[in-house]
C-alpha cells in the first residue's frame, strides 16, 4: 500500500559531510557498480558522443560567494533522502513505491512499477530516475541488499557509497536513535534538511561546510613594497614628478 | 516539465471527451438512432482515445491493471477508477438514447457527475505536486474542469456554450498570471535546495554530469519557452474567443464542428504550455533558476 507508515521503528539514512567531501565521485561509481550488479542500472551509448545512464547518486559542485573572503567550492552529493513524508510514495498508483515501517527505507517494487514517472515528478530532489532500458523507476535502496546481508563481512554491511568514501564524508546509521553516531554528528555540526519548506521531512542530513575565515594576507606581501635605490630610485622619483 | 505528446494528447482529448459525456449523461441529446449513436460514439471515442494515448507514456505498461489498487492515496489510481466507472455507467444510458429505451434519468445524472469527477482526478494528479509550484494551485483543477464544461457544452450545442468558452479564456488568463509568480512565491532557490544559503550565494561550478539524463530530459525542459507569449495569445484565441464568436451564428452542425476543431487546436496549445512552462524545483540543482 502506498500509504505512508505512521511511524517507523528506525530511520536509517545517511549523513553527508559537505566539509569533508572532496567530490572524487567514488560514491557515484561504487553505487553504480553495486546496484548495476543488483537491480541493473543501464547506460545508453556509454562510449559514444551522447552518453546517458541511470544513476542513484550524483555529485554536483557549487561555488559559493561568501560575504567576506574568497569564494568557496563545495561538492555536493545528491541522492534519495528517504523522507518521512515521502511524496513519491503516496502518488504511486500501483503500490510499487513504498516506505518500510521497520527501518524507513523508501523502495520501488519493480515487479509492480508501470513506469509512469509520477513519483519522479513528485520528488523535489531528483532522487528518482527512470531506467531507459527497463522502463521502471530506479532509486537509492540504501543498499538494502548489503546492510542486512549476513554473507558479507560485518564491515561491508553499509551502503556502497559509505563504504567506499575515501574521506569518510558519508555516514550511515539510525537517525531515530539520538545516541547513534549519526545523530550525534547532526547535533554537533548542525546537520540540516534540504528544502525543508517542501514538507517532505527528509531522513538524510547534510553537515554544512565550515566557514574558512577571511583570506590571510599573502606571505609575499612585504616584498611587494619595494623601495628602489640608485639609478632606479632616481628614475622612480623623476617619473613620479612628470 | 517535458510536454510529452502522449500526455498532452491524453489530457486534452479525454478532458473534452469526458466533458461531452457529462452533457450527454445529463440528457443534452434529443436525438435517437444514428445521430445519437454518432454523438455518443464521439464522446466515448475522445475519452477512450485519450486514455489509450496515456498508456504510451508508460515505461512498463504490462502492469497497468495494478494502477487500480492504490485509490486511497493516489490520484492517478483514482483517475483509473473514475474513468472506468464513468464509461461503464454511461454505457446503458447511451444504449437507451440510441434505441429510445427510456432509461431512468438518474443513471445519466450519476454518470455525468462521474465524468466530471474523472476530469477532476486528472487535474489533481498535477495539482498535488508541490515540487512544481506552477501546478500546485486551485486554479489548475478549475482550468481542467472549465475546459471539460466549455468543450462539452460546445459539442452538445448548448445555447450558453459561448459564455463558458469565454469563462475558459478568463480562467486561462488568470492561471498564466498567477502561475508566472508561482515559482518565486514557493521560495525555493539553489541556496535552499543545497542548504548552502547558510554559507553564501551558490552558483553552479561544474555540472554533475556533462551529458543529459532522465531528470534533465523530463523535468528541466526549456526548449520553446521563447514562443510562450505568442502561444498564449494563440491558445486564447483558438480555444476560447474564436469558437465563442462562431457559435453565436446559427451555422448548424458544421459550425459546431469548425468551432470544435479550433477549440481543440487551442486546447492542445494551452496544454502544451501547461507542461512546457512548468518548472520543477529539481532544476535548481542544475542552475535552471537562481
Amino acid at each position: 500500500m502506498t500509504a505512508l507508515p505512521q511511524t517507523t521503528e528506525k530511520k536509517l539514512g545517511l549523513v553527508i559531510d559537505l566539509d569533508t567531501c572532496v567530490g572524487c565521485q567514488a560514491c557515484v561509481t561504487a553505487c553504480k557498480g553495486w546496484n548495476d550488479a543488483g537491480i541493473g542500472l543501464s547506460d545508453q551509448d556509454p562510449y559514444g558522443a551522447d552518453p546517458s545512464g541511470t544513476f542513484l547518486n550524483r555529485v554536483h559542485s557549487y561555488q559559493v560567494a561568501v560575504p567576506e573572503g574568497p569564494a568557496q567550492v563545495v561538492t555536493f552529493p545528491r541522492s534519495c533522502l528517504h523522507c518521512d513524508n515521502a511524496p513519491c510514495v503516496t502518488v504511486c498508483p500501483t503500490g510499487a513505491s513504498y516506505k518500510r515501517a521497520e527501518d524507513g527505507i523508501v523502495l520501488v517494487n519493480e515487479d509492480a512499477c508501470i513506469g509512469c514517472g509520477l513519483c519522479a515528478w513528485a520528488c523535489p530532489y531528483g532522487a528518482r530516475e527512470m531506467d531507459a532500458a527497463q522502463g521502471v523507476m530506479k532509486k537509492c535502496t540504501l543498499c538494502v541488499d548489503r546492510i542486512y546481508n549476513e554473507t558479507l563481512p560485518e564491515e561491508d554491511r553499509e551502503p556502497a557509497c559509505v563504504r567506499t568514501c575515501p574521506t569518510n564524508a558519508r555516514h550511515f546509521g539510525d537517525l531515530a536513535d539520538p545516541e547513534s553516531q549519526v545523530s550525534k554528528l547532526v547535533a554537533q555540526r548542525g546537520g540540516y534538511d534540504l528544502m525543508p519548506d517542501m514538507g517532505t521531512k527528509p531522513t538524510n542530513k547534510y553537515l554544512p561546510p565550515r566557514r574558512k575565515g577571511p583570506g590571510e594576507a599573502s606571505p609575499l606581501a612585504p616584498l611587494m613594497d619595494i623601495k628602489a635605490t640608485g639609478i632606479a630610485g632616481w628614475l622612480d622619483r623623476m617619473l613620479g614628478k612628470i | 516539465m517535458h510536454p510529452a505528446p502522449s500526455v498532452v494528447l491524453f489530457s486534452t482529448l479525454s478532458g473534452l471527451g469526458f466533458g461531452f459525456l457529462a452533457f450527454l449523461g445529463w440528457g443534452a441529446l434529443n436525438a435517437t438512432g444514428w445521430t445519437a449513436f454518432f454523438l455518443w460514439g464521439l464522446g466515448y471515442g475522445l475519452a477512450v482515445a485519450g486514455l489509450v494515448a496515456s498508456t504510451f507514456h508508460l515505461g512498463n505498461p504490462k502492469n497497468a491493471l495494478k494502477a487500480f489498487t492504490q485509490w486511497r492515496t493516489s490520484w492517478l489510481s483514482r483517475e483509473a477508477w473514475a474513468s472506468v466507472a464513468t464509461l461503464l455507467i454511461l454505457a446503458p444510458v447511451a444504449l437507451s438514447d440510441i434505441f429510445a429505451l427510456g432509461l431512468a434519468q438518474l443513471v445519466g445524472q450519476i454518470g455525468g457527475a462521474l465524468a466530471l469527477l474523472t476530469v477532476l482526478t486528472t487535474a489533481m494528479i498535477y495539482t498535488q505536486i508541490r515540487a512544481v509550484p506552477r501546478w500546485h494551485h486551485w486554479l489548475t483543477p478549475v482550468m481542467f474542469l472549465t475546459f471539460a464544461l466549455a468543450g462539452g457544452a460546445m459539442l452538445s450545442a448548448r445555447g450558453w456554450a459561448p459564455i463558458l468558452l469565454l469563462t475558459l479564456g478568463a480562467v486561462l488568463f488568470a492561471l498564466w498570471k498567477v502561475g508566472d509568480g508561482a515559482f518565486a512565491r514557493a521560495g525555493q532557490t539553489m541556496g535552499t535546495a543545497t542548504g548552502l544559503d547558510r554559507l553564501g550565494v551558490p552558483a553552479v561550478f561544474d555540472p554533475a554530469h556533462t551529458a543529459g539524463n532522465y531528470l534533465k530530459r523530463e523535468m528541466i525542459f526549456v526548449v520553446g519557452r521563447k514562443h510562450a507569449a505568442k502561444l498564449r495569445k494563440l491558445a486564447l484565441a483558438l480555444a476560447s474567443i474564436l469558437p465563442a464568436i462562431l457559435l453565436l451564428f446559427p451555422l448548424g452542425p458544421w459550425g459546431i464542428a469548425l468551432a470544435a476543431f479550433l477549440h481543440l487546436a487551442g486546447a492542445l496549445a494551452a496544454r502544451w504550455l501547461f507542461f512546457a512552462e512548468a518548472e520543477h524545483v529539481v532544476g535548481l540543482y542544475y542552475g535552471a533558476r537562481g
